[in-house]
């Protein structure tokens, strides 16, 4: 216990760390992930392809390989962002994919005749998409987005592998010090599951508040 | 006000629509009727383009139907349409669906929208509605918001695919009292149905349509009376025996 009382700083600044990096990369994804779906149902085929080539590409690599290949392989031909900003990019373009997916599953159970219905009062495609199909698209979603967000968390850690210094890294530096892993990391896992519940409680918020009257 | 030349439509390898031709001027009520699969729905849905058209023309009040983008999206303002599922948006109320496309299309005020969206409520008789959600209303309900938010377009032409086939009996009076009305006013529409009743009550003319061609055509009074062809005689033998 000791171990964590004498630590609470770093620990602090990392599970900070942890936090900022899951909010930005979840704004990110979600962005991303809309446009991704709204490409993976678009009217012209090449829009589709792209939509498709995106998921299936990020979704087919481990996430580590991605961040390592970001981090250590872009400033040898010469990019090359902050850490922090590196991990950000790689998690986010990663878990929109996944949420592509989702939303891309949320946009189908939306019947036929919304689509048809806004465009014979003529809504453009994106207006439908925008006031019809999205709104009623991610709202049957809500809680496969919710654990995707969870799952994203989760990864946040493992920017620690790129020298990121969020929660896990923290407590790994603090263990180096104290070796006193029971404590240490019990303590970390106890913080990743507090704020997975709280966004777990978020969605469940979402949905019931947003539900659709059937 | 609406004219097909020369329509033909495919599905595969499925020939629905052959060589249609329809002029409809304005003010025209024009009723399509025939047995199901003759391709009536089709040709509804082919005049705002919701399906494609495979060859020939259907003009709207002059214009030909421009091919997707936003040139096809200011056609089908003018050109309102009813869906036997109504399809109203589920997660808007009433109102917010009838000021959707003046909003966002016309570019008219939101509050201007409301009062406008209220008229019309009042005018189809469920400005109590105003403030439920679609699932909260009974399918005549439903119908009849549907109509207002097809009419708030201050379109030049209705078409109505089957208004009333997803209705219980007793509601489908109150849609069809709706829609005699509109006609009544000289609003120009295209109605299909199997609402004889409503064709005989309002109509100009009557289309009937058998395996993707136009049989017949002709007042409501001569079709039901007199049929000229042997299909559309076996046709309303079948339907209006009971």
């Amino acid at each position: 216990m000791d171990a964590l009382t004498a630590h609470l700083s770093e620990l602090g600044h990392g599970l900070v760390t942890t936090v900022e990096l899951t909010v930005v990369t979840t704004v990110g994804a979600m962005l991303l992930g809309i446009i991704v779906a709204t490409l993976r149902i678009a009217p012209v085929p090449l829009l589709r392809a792209i939509g498709t080539a995106y998921v299936e590409v990020l979704q087919n690599l481990p996430l580590l390989a991605l961040l390592v290949l970001f981090v250590f392989a872009l400033p040898t031909i010469g990019i090359s962002f902050p850490l922090f900003t590196s991990a950000a990019i790689v998690i986010a373009a990663y878990e929109g994919a996944y949420l592509a997916e989702a939303i891309r599953a949320g946009i189908n159970t939306v019947g036929v005749g919304q689509a048809e219905a806004a465009r014979a009062i003529g809504l453009t495609f994106g207006q439908s998409l925008r006031h019809v199909i999205l709104p009623q698209g991610l709202r049957a979603v809500i809680q496969p987005i919710g654990n995707i967000c969870i799952a994203l968390l989760m990864n946040t850690s493992l920017a620690a592998a790129v020298g990121v210094v969020e929660l896990t890294q923290a407590a790994n530096n603090v263990n180096l010090l104290e070796a006193q892993p029971i404590a240490v990391f019990t303590g970390a896992g106890l913080a990743y599951m507090l704020l997975a519940l709280i966004i777990g409680q978020v969605t469940g918020l979402l949905e019931r508040r947003l539900a659709i009257v059937r | 006000m609406v004219s097909v030349r020369g329509l033909h439509k495919w599905f595969g390898p499925l020939h629905v629509l052959k060589d249609i031709d329809l002029t409809v001027a304005a003010g025209e009520v024009v009723v399509v009727v025939g047995p199901s699969g003759s391709g009536k729905s089709t040709l509804c849905r082919c005049l705002n383009r919701l399906e494609a058209i495979g060859q020939g023309s259907v003009e709207i009040d002059g214009q030909p139907l421009p091919a997707e983008g936003r040139a096809l999206a200011r056609l089908r303002a003018d050109v309102g349409m009813v869906f036997q599922s109504f399809n109203l948006f589920g997660h808007k109320t009433v109102l917010d669906n009838i000021t959707l496309g003046p909003t966002r299309v016309r570019r008219i005020s939101r509050a201007e929208a409301r009062q406008q969206a209220m008229t019309l409520l009042e005018r189809v008789g469920i400005a109590d509605k105003a403030d439920h959600y679609p699932a909260q209303l009974s399918g005549g309900q439903q119908q009849r918001a549907a109509i207002a938010r097809a009419l708030a377009m201050r379109p030049k032409v209705l078409l109505f695919d089957e208004p009333t086939s997803a209705l219980d009996p007793e509601m489908v009076n109150e849609v069809l009292d709706v829609m005699v009305s509109l006609a009544a006013e000289g609003m120009t529409m295209i109605v299909v149905t199997h609402e004889m009743g409503f064709a005989r009550r309002a109509a100009d003319r009557v289309v009937f349509m058998d395996d993707g061609r136009i049989v017949e055509s002709g007042a409501p009074d001569d079709f039901f009376a007199a049929p000229r062809t042997e299909r559309a005689r076996d046709f309303l033998s079948k339907i209006l025996q009971h």
